[in-house]
């Protein structure tokens, strides 16, 4: 289905910095502003990549390659996870352990670029992030574990796709459970609020953002491209989860997909505009919570049927 | 033969007060060779034929009892340039009158015990219980390191005693290597009782507890 | 797993070969004076002829050149003695050539000024016992072999034993070893109880169930000590950081590897084990992996860190053994497969990228004359090789794709997700969040490592003057590096050695490995992503090489601090220190913090530091308190001759009163 994949790769290389875009008009009509246009992303992506690369004398070669890195791990995961209906350019059993793996490749090139500047404030988001980031590994993989008990496939794309509307029907508890720790690792891998702050650069509460501190040019282009494909790949993971929408075929059902990914969008950019972030201290017990939250989905699902 | 033996009986009985009583270690080990002379005599004394086992087991025990452990035992003296006296943590006079005691219920309790009847029990089961016990009285009462070997030898020379009731039963070998470990066993207290009092400037076996942590 | 008598394979005869040249290797240097470096080229000549042997060896013994034994002079009347080389013994031994004649390689680049000749020796002789281990058919065998390669390992790991801390590692891994000795010989006679034999014969299923559980607990204690499993791995850390760099190498990545081989061949002589036993594992596994991923996070000592990931990947190898054991126990093939697959690839990718990161840490403290963290930094700009392959390997130790990493974990959560589909096995399932949990926690652990040691600037002076790697210190790591990257790109390739082995374990029919896991979409998905990752690189590797052209001393932005300090970068424990928090329940980390109550405070110190908790919390003040409640017995005996003869004669005359007075004439 060469076509469908051709749709497959254009939808995931073009619709991400819409997605930034689109959160940004949320906070800002929430504000009472008019906002930029939800195009910026994309205007300033290609600002970016016009500007001219500064590399620091104290870093390596792996400070440039990193961002290649973030963004090769951003798509291929994106490559798993079917859009819509149609199935995903690549899928396999087992797949989708190498899903949270690209993921957390892509994690590993930007901490280690980070502590490549050799300054205090890069050294601090790669500590933050690492020291978060491993407690998104066992959320997600417990929501993977209860959607493979659902639908008794071992590849993404067999288990997001296979279920029908009515899979969690009788089956609401575990439901809102797993879309709400996957909602979670949403939030923490892509740097939102309440895990972190994109819009700040105060030193002490970022996270994302001082790790990208030193990159420029068409490397940071890079990195922000590499961060709202990871935001569009796991909004997708959270849709499929929430809607399965296998009935719609073709490019009304992407649109239809597409749609949703929007409104997941306008609530993260809800959420961002309601709550605070929250104390770094109390990070990791919103995603022990997720963990716990996607375990208990699992449990549920695994009760012997009467 | 049996005055003989009983004669031979009473001797050793006799030699064991005579050790437990006296508070010169040079008496002490002369009664103790003197007992290993008897013991050899009652070996023959003790068997009807006069096999070349029981010859040689005999001759083997005056040897060795009678002259070579001797032998070790007063040059270890000499080298070791001790007070020649017993020195007991019980005196003299109890101890020897806890020797007949014991000799008198050895011959109480030999009636006792359940062991086969032949000609000789009545005579030699006492006697050795009587000599263990000896034994076992120089052992715990004596401080200084060579009484408790003469003490050991008594001992044996007691199992020996025993021995002898079984002297058909038991194969040459085991009679043969109870001698040889006599033997080694008092070569190698000979030469402990040199270092300990290398070590210690003194025969107290109460020093030896130092050595503990 | 009998193997017929008869005239030895000629896989048998050349890794019998290998062992003896390993054993003699060391000994030529014996012979020659102190001085002379000839005892160092022919040990290591020995060494490496003799891995040529052994690989040989393996891969016939693997290819099913199995088969005939060679029979030994039998120490005792009526035990037999003998040696045979099987699949599962090929596998087993091929990394012992492996990494150990590379290791011999970077010792003889690395040069040990001090001990050199017992040094040699000794490798040669653990070498040695290590390739015998595996080919012993019997328990004597095996056992003499066995006590060698603990002996020679304590000599190995007290080579710098003027240092303390060093004898203590020693002395504690002695410990241990006794303690496995033991219970060998217990495991043994047990088997020779249950099978009449000391000759690995199969354990029936109908035998005393309360026996096969002792078989069971006494093959964990003894195989799980010597694996480094938790709560049993208290002598590793310290026993791994003290020894030389080459031989903690050997020892992380080949001799902990003996013990999953006593499990792995005591559990598959077993008919039919019981489910408890693969929960067991399991468990175990869990424990092991998280745990040890958790206690590396808080070291700032290079090869204690690496010591601690051993005991997370064999966490990692136990999970892959529970599963296969969990499949034989509820007759899932399937499971057994995907679980003893994972098992034995990742005792072979352990060995590999372990032993490569020991190596690049060798050249690492060889380089800074110190193994702690803190004190390195910038290394990348001055030792380039040894920085790329240290990355390589880190990358391959948290199990990122392209590398061999990645698949054996694939394998293991293939299996343990599969077991999801199930309502009744789902619990089967529990092990894969924590596995991810510890690759998580491991990517955060090596990110660390990496970016301390090797990235930003130097923190001391040593730093700042260390020297690239020796071309005969590269060369083991390019190696390794090497195959690292061939069994990530085309696991396809160990498949048939796996199945081999595999197939040789149990005897049941399992399916072949490339149906139960998808060999051939890991090798596309890995070498796409190394080729988009290439063309990614190449289309803005020019725009870099520009900028660094143009503007060759651009400073990091600081904030504008003017007097920006090598010493304001993150350190070791403050990296970790997020991590090491969540879990100071278990960590307990010593911390000497100052307390500043002046205004302007005079310079002062911080220090923390993160002992073993199950030793030094746990097994150490037992012990004490042990010694401490039996002092009021040591009054019992003083030390005098008459007492003890008195206590003798206080039990034997009332007992012999009793037997005259009591017993009467019975």
């Amino acid at each position: 289905m060469s076509a469908g994949w051709l749709v497959h790769l254009v939808a995931l290389a073009l619709v991400p910095p819409l997605l930034l875009g689109v959160i940004q008009k949320t906070k800002a009509v929430f504000a009472g502003r008019r906002g930029s246009s939800v195009w910026q992303p994309y205007r300033d992506l290609l600002k970016l990549a016009q500007k001219e690369v500064a590399l620091s004398a104290t870093t390596t070669w792996l400070f440039w390659v990193a961002p290649a890195v973030a963004v090769v791990t951003a798509v291929a995961a994106g490559l798993l996870v079917p859009l819509a209906s149609s199935p995903a350019p690549a899928a396999f059993p087992g797949d989708f352990v190498l899903f949270a793996y690209l993921l957390a490749l892509g994690r590993f090139a930007t901490a280690a670029a980070a502590l490549d500047t050799g300054s205090s404030f890069e050294g601090m988001g790669a500590a933050r992030e690492v020291g978060f980031a491993w407690l998104g590994e066992p959320a997600l993989f417990f929501a993977f574990l209860a959607l493979a008990r659902l639908s008794g496939s071992l590849s993404l794309d067999g288990m997001l796709r296979a279920m029908e509307g009515g899979a969690w029907l009788d089956r609401t508890a575990p439901f809102v459970l797993t879309a709400a720790g996957l909602f979670v690792v949403l939030l923490a891998e892509c740097s939102r609020i309440p895990v972190d702050d994109p819009a700040t650069h105060l030193e002490l509460t970022m996270i994302h953002e001082v790790m990208v501190l030193d990159h420029s040019g068409p490397l940071l282009a890079l990195v922000e491209y590499a961060a709202a494909v990871k935001l569009f790949v796991l909004g997708a993971l959270l849709l499929q989860v929430l809607a399965p929408a296998s009935q719609v075929a073709g490019l009304a059902g992407l649109g239809l997909f597409l749609a949703g990914l929007v409104g997941i969008a306008i609530g993260i950019g809800v959420l961002e505009s309601t709550m605070a972030r929250l104390r770094l201290l109390h990070v990791p017990t919103l995603l022990i919570a997720a963990v716990l939250s996607c375990g208990f989905a699992f449990l549920l699902l695994s009760r012997p049927t009467p | 033969m049996t005055s003989l033996l009983a004669s031979l009986v009473a001797a050793l009985l006799l030699v064991n007060l005579v050790a437990l009583g006296t508070s010169r270690i040079g008496t002490v080990v002369r009664a103790v060779a003197l007992q290993g002379v008897l013991l050899g005599i009652l070996a023959i004394a003790a068997q009807g034929d006069l096999t070349w086992r029981v010859l040689a087991l005999a001759f083997a025990s005056i040897t060795l009892k009678g002259w070579l452990i001797p032998v070790i035992l007063f040059r270890a003296l000499r080298q070791v340039e001790i007070k020649r006296e017993v020195e007991p943590s019980l005196g003299l006079l109890p101890s020897l009158l806890l020797g007949a005691l014991a000799t008198v219920l050895a011959v109480v309790a030999g009636s006792r015990l359940p062991l086969a009847e032949t000609r000789l029990a009545p005579l030699l089961i006492p006697a050795s219980l009587a000599t263990v016990a000896a034994g076992f009285i120089q052992l715990t009462t004596r401080r200084k390191a060579i009484s408790q070997v003469l003490g050991y030898l008594v001992l044996e020379n007691g199992i020996f005693v025993f021995g002898l009731l079984l002297v058909e039963a038991m194969p040459f070998l085991v009679e043969a290597g109870v001698l040889l470990d006599l033997f080694v066993g008092i070569f190698v207290l000979s030469i402990i009782i040199h270092h300990i009092n290398r070590e210690f400037a003194s025969l107290d076996t109460r020093r030896m507890s130092l050595l503990k942590e | 797993m009998t193997a017929p008598a008869g005239t030895p394979s000629a896989a048998l005869l050349l890794l019998v070969a290998a062992g003896g040249l390993f054993a003699a290797s060391g000994l030529a240097g014996l012979a020659l004076p102190r001085r002379s470096r000839w005892g160092a080229r022919i040990a290591t000549g020995a060494i490496s002829i003799g891995s040529l042997l052994g690989l040989a060896g393996g891969f016939l013994a693997l290819g099913g050149d199995a088969g005939g034994e060679l029979a030994l002079p039998s120490p005792l009347p009526g035990l037999r003695a003998a040696l045979g080389a099987g699949p599962l013994a090929g596998f087993f031994t091929l990394p012992v050539f492996l990494v150990g004649g590379l290791g011999a390689l970077f010792g003889a680049g690395h040069g040990t000024p001090h001990g050199g000749r017992r040094l040699r020796l000794c490798y040669g002789l653990l070498l040695a016992a290590l390739t015998f281990i595996p080919l012993a058919r019997d328990g004597i065998t095996f056992l003499v072999a066995w006590e060698v390669m603990a002996l020679t390992n304590f000599f190995l790991i007290a080579t710098e034993e003027s240092d303390a801390a060093v004898r203590r590692a020693g002395w504690i891994y002695l410990l241990y070893s006794h303690v496995t000795i033991l219970a060998l010989f217990a495991l043994f006679l047990l088997e020779r109880l249950l099978t009449g034999d000391f000759a690995f014969a199969p354990i029936a299923a109908d035998a005393p169930a309360g026996l096969r559980t002792a078989v069971f607990v006494l093959a964990l204690v003894a195989f799980g000590i010597k694996a480094g499993a938790m709560p049993l791995h208290s002598w590793l850390p310290a026993a791994h950081a003290s020894a030389p760099s080459h031989v903690s190498a050997l020892m992380s990545g080949v001799v902990i590897k003996v013990g999953i081989y006593g499990l792995v061949t005591t559990l598959g002589l077993v008919e039919a084990p019981p489910l408890a036993w693969g929960v067991t594992l399991l468990a175990l596994g869990s424990l092991s992996a998280l745990f040890g991923v958790v206690f590396a996070l808080g070291q700032h000592d290079l090869k204690r860190l690496l010591a601690y990931h051993s005991i997370e990947n064999i966490g990692i190898i136990l999970l892959g053994l529970g599963l296969a054991m969990v499949g034989r126990s509820l007759g899932r093939p399937d499971w057994t497969m995907l679980g003893i697959a994972g098992c034995l690839l990742h005792v072979w990718n352990h060995a590999l990228f372990k032993s490569l990161l020991f190596f690049g840490a060798g050249a690492v403290v060889h380089a800074t004359g110190s193994r702690e963290i803190d004190l390195a930094g910038g290394l990348a700009r001055r030792m380039p090789a040894t920085a790329a392959f240290f990355l390589l390997g880190s990358v391959a130790i948290c199990g990122l794709p392209p590398l061999n990493g990645f698949v054996s974990e694939l394998l293991v959560f293939l299996g343990l997700v599969g077991a999801a589909s199930a309502p009744a096995t789902a619990w089967a399932a529990l092990p894969a969040p924590v596995l991810a949990a510890t690759g998580g926690l491991a990517l955060a652990c090596f990110v660390k490592v990496y970016g301390i040691v090797f990235l930003g600037t130097p923190r001391s002076a040593a730093a700042s003057a260390a020297r690239e790697a020796t071309p005969l210190e590269l060369a083991p790591m390019a190696v390794l590096a090497f195959a690292c990257v061939v069994v990530g790109a085309a696991p396809g390739f160990v498949a048939p050695a796996i199945e081999s082995a595999a197939a040789a374990w149990t005897g049941e029919r399992l399916p072949r490995l490339a149906e139960v896991a998808p060999l051939g979409s890991i090798s596309i998905a890995a070498l796409a992503l190394v080729a988009a990752g290439a063309l990614a690189v190449a289309a803005i590797a020019p725009l870099c090489r520009r900028a660094r052209r143009r503007q060759p001393a651009l400073p990091t932005w600081d904030c504008g601090y003017a007097a920006s300090s090598p010493r304001l970068q993150y350190t070791a424990s403050s990296f970790a220190e997020l991590i090491t928090s969540q879990f100071a329940w278990a960590l307990r980390p010593h911390v000497h913090a100052p307390r500043i109550t002046e205004l302007f405070a005079r310079p002062t110190s911080f220090h923390s530091q993160v002992d073993d908790t199950v030793l030094d919390r746990l097994l150490l003040p037992a012990a004490r308190a042990a010694l401490r409640a039996t002092a009021s017995l040591r009054a019992l005996p003083q030390g005098q001759l008459q007492r003890y003869i008195l206590y003798i004669l206080a039990v034997l005359v009332p007992l012999l009163v009793w037997a005259l007075v009591g017993g009467g004439g019975e």
